[in-house]
């Protein structure tokens, strides 16, 4: 609503009439610059799949929005950027070498079905890029299980192989391997299972975006200096991942932390302002939430990942969650 | 009498630009009583005051001219001599139309008019006069609070018999950006402020006292150090952390005694405080010693589009238009005017508004210092939770305000907002959260009115 001007051109409005200079647009620009290490990291384990499948999806997301809101006779809102954070997110929750179509359909999902349908940002009750991500993996399930190798290039002969997690979810259960330290284990055990610092620094199989942890976490340190998320959601699902790993046993928890969607989940997905909490309390909720059922999913259910679907489950909470976490007001009972 | 640091931090709270520069260097000036002055009514809060005079009437300064209507309200006096032109409504500092009279200063004293007698009322001595006799005082000066609000001070300085007042809080945070009125005060004033202190202790019963400052006024603090240096009692400077809604009367109070109001009805007595603006403060003593009623005040006229920004000591009933040209005139057309400061104060639509016993700030701003932008949906980011200082969650309310929903509103504390501003402060969407409070507490509290009308009505028919 636009404050209207009077007769003596006075603007009125009501107060106040200072304003913090935050903006959506910002906020989502800073997401970008924030997923910027992960993005360059993802390129350069996967190469110039991993930009076709970025550039396809983050176009295909702009467009789709423009002609959402076109549709729907509403102001065109890819100014906020939010439909470029949604593409990069899906990309980066892709593996490289799938099918661009494939990336295109799931980008108008994403843009079309989980976010627009709903009313545009703000409306959806689910993680839009994550909700898209849910909808390929059912529907595209080989090509979307199908990880090239971190350098694919150079083994000409076998360019595609299994993420570690479809390996350690047969370690669950297995007493002795729980006490065992994660070479000796790789050495005893299996063989295709990396060393922690190839999972640090993201030089496994998996998702774009998800393999380097070190690069999430920069991204991460720098949303957290820019205020544009707090530690609550991040601290708590990492924490539940690796205090479950730790109880039920299996692969090592640094391990289960740094496979797989959890950094990228609990740093960018989890953390979407929309499908989370508003308040400490409820997102330490959350958090908590995310990290259970991802290692429920990775231990018990018929993926070898669940961490997106945990994150989506936990947004279908959300609004619970909110009910119950209502802030007590200063001086109330 | 010592100086310590705040204790106590509240929770949220926002770091607005201060712009305090413009003004705050700006030595209290007096300005020439102007040729005509709007003497509203309506000046404090609660009933506006009975007009008792009519167009034609000369009146002196001092002249009653508005009865205390009720408990709760404000008598008012002319602030110079003057012919009374007209006495019809005219837009208050709020916008709001209310009863006020036309005083043309320049006219002459009719044959036979009574002169005015100067001081207006008698000077009295604090240390014999009764705690009634200055009760009495306040009230017959006309004072209210002159933080914002404009509570009728003589009835906060008497509590029912029932609660004690253990802490007198002197406010003088001072928040609100550009405004530098009660810093000046504070540092040109402050033996004055000394006097006011000792004689609301005499009416309160000897409470402690606690002055609080924010950090930010080290001036005002070494002012107020020196004039407080020989106090008897328990008596505390406080300095408060650099934070809006510092000077919110429930936050002051946590900050400095440690206490919480609880929600409203709930006031500062019933947790054994009160709080008084130091420039009411100042009023008292000027009232009780020297038998001046309140009939000016120190207003900041800031904001970039005034020439010469200045603390202006002016008559109530001045005249923006007045205030400004005093200033040196626009420096450039102004975008927008705020009675006030710019998280709380009011934007008015015309400069032909007379100052009032509250009006801390007139702001001028020009285009580029008004933000204006359509707002959009929520998206949930948690900053206003963060910043209320009520804990609310500001998000949900105005999510549901929207909805029309006003019960949800009501069932998420929306009358507990103190409308600081922090939540629209902070909102990426731009959206006028603040608004939909005030939209949600006036539905509310029409909706409470009407439910006690009906009732009424329903008893007097049973009792027919």
């Amino acid at each position: 609503m636009k404050p209207k001007e009077t007769a003596e051109h006075y603007i009125l409005s009501s107060s106040p009439h200072a304003h913090g200079r935050a903006s959506v647009s910002r906020i989502m620009l800073d997401v970008i610059i924030a997923l910027l290490p992960t993005t360059a990291a993802g390129i350069w384990f996967f190469g110039m799949p991993a930009v076709w499948t970025i550039a396809t999806c983050v176009s295909t997301c702009i467009v789709t929005e423009a002609l959402c809101r076109l549709a729907m006779k509403r102001e065109n809102t890819i100014g906020d950027l939010s439909a470029v954070v949604t593409g990069l997110l899906l990309a980066l929750n892709l593996p490289a070498g799938l099918p661009l179509w494939m990336a295109v359909v799931g980008s108008v999902f994403a843009i079309g079905v989980a976010k627009q349908v709903f009313g545009g940002l703000g409306m959806n009750p689910f993680n839009p890029a994550l909700a898209a991500r849910a909808f390929m993996l059912i529907s595209f399930t080989g090509p979307m299980t199908t990880w090239l190798k971190p350098f694919w290039w150079k083994t000409p002969e076998a360019m595609t192989t299994a993420t570690p997690l479809a390996v350690m979810k047969t370690w669950f259960g297995a007493e002795a391997m729980s006490s065992a330290t994660p070479h000796g284990l790789c050495n005893a055990a299996c063989k295709g299972v990396p060393g922690l610092w190839d999972m640090a620094i993201g030089n496994i199989p998996g998702c774009i975006g998800e393999v380097s942890a070190i690069a999430i976490a920069v991204g991460a340190a720098y949303l957290l200096f820019r205020k544009v998320i707090t530690w609550h959601i991040p601290v708590a699902f990492i924490a539940t991942v690796f205090v479950y790993s730790l109880i039920a046993g299996g692969a090592p928890a640094t391990m289960q932390v740094l496979t797989g969607g959890v950094m990228i989940g609990a740093c960018f997905m989890a953390t979407d302002y929309v499908t989370s909490p508003i308040t400490a309390k409820g997102k330490l909720i959350f958090g908590c939430g995310c990290g259970l059922v991802c290692m429920l999913i990775r231990q018990f259910g018929s993926y070898p990942e669940g961490c997106s679907f945990a994150i989506l489950i936990m947004n279908a909470v959300c609004p619970l969650i909110n009910r119950w976490t209502q802030p007590k007001p200063f001086g109330a009972k | 009498m010592k100086t310590v640091k705040s204790p106590f931090k509240f929770k949220g709270g926002v770091h607005p630009d201060y712009n305090k520069e413009l003004a705050r260097g700006k030595a209290i000036e007096r300005m020439p009583v102007p040729a005509e002055l709007v003497v509203s009514m309506s000046q404090h809060l609660g009933a506006p005051a009975k007009c008792i005079v009519k167009a034609g009437d000369f009146v002196t300064r001092g002249q009653l001219i508005g009865e205390k209507n009720g408990f709760i309200s404000v008598l008012v006096r002319a602030p110079a001599d003057g012919l009374v032109k007209a006495v019809e409504k005219r837009p208050g500092p709020t916008g709001a139309k209310a009863d006020a009279v036309i005083l043309d200063t320049t006219a002459e004293a009719p044959e036979g008019a009574v002169p005015g007698v100067s001081p207006v009322l008698a000077p009295l001595d604090w240390k014999t006069a009764s705690r009634e006799e200055l009760l009495k005082r306040v009230e017959e000066a006309g004072i209210c609070g002159m933080g914002g609000a404009g509570f009728p001070t003589a009835v906060k300085l008497n509590p029912p018999p029932n609660k004690r007042c253990e802490y007198l809080v002197l406010n003088g945070a001072e928040c609100e950006p550009y405004l530098t009125a009660d810093f000046r005060v504070m540092l040109e004033r402050a033996d004055r402020i000394c006097v006011g202190v000792e004689i609301m202790r005499k009416i309160l019963g000897g409470p402690a006292v606690r002055i609080a400052i924010e950090a930010n006024k080290p001036e005002a603090i070494a002012a107020m150090e020196k004039a407080f240096a020989d106090i008897e009692g328990n008596v505390e400077i406080v300095v408060l952390p650099v934070l809006y809604p510092q000077g919110s009367e429930k936050h002051q109070i946590y900050a400095t005694v440690g206490r919480v109001v609880p929600e409203p009805p709930a006031l500062p007595i019933d947790v054994g405080c009160v709080v008084e603006n130091v420039g009411t403060v100042a009023a008292i003593a000027d009232a009780v010693e020297k038998g001046e009623p309140l009939l000016e005040r120190v207003t900041t006229v800031s904001g970039d589009a005034v020439a010469e920004p200045k603390n202006v000591l002016a008559p109530s009933g001045t005249k923006y238009s007045d205030l400004v040209a005093f200033c040196g005139g626009e420096k450039e057309p102004p975008a927008k005017v705020i009675s006030g400061g710019t998280m709380m104060g009011f934007a008015v639509s015309t400069l032909e508004i007379g100052t009032t016993k509250t009006t801390s700030g007139l702001l001028l701003l020009s285009k580029k210092r008004v933000f204006q932008y359509a707002s959009g949906a929520c998206i949930g980011c948690g900053r206003c939770v963060r910043a209320c200082p009520m804990n609310l969650n500001p998000a949900l309310i105005s999510r549901v305000v929207d909805a029309n929903d006003v019960k949800a509103a009501e069932d998420a504390h929306v009358m507990d907002c103190i409308e600081c501003g922090a939540c629209s402060f902070g909102c990426p969407a731009y959206r006028t959260i603040t608004q939909s409070c005030r939209r949600a507490k006036a539905s509310i509290r029409a909706r409470v009115a009407a439910e006690k009308a009906k009732a009424a009505a329903a008893a007097a028919k049973e009792a027919k």
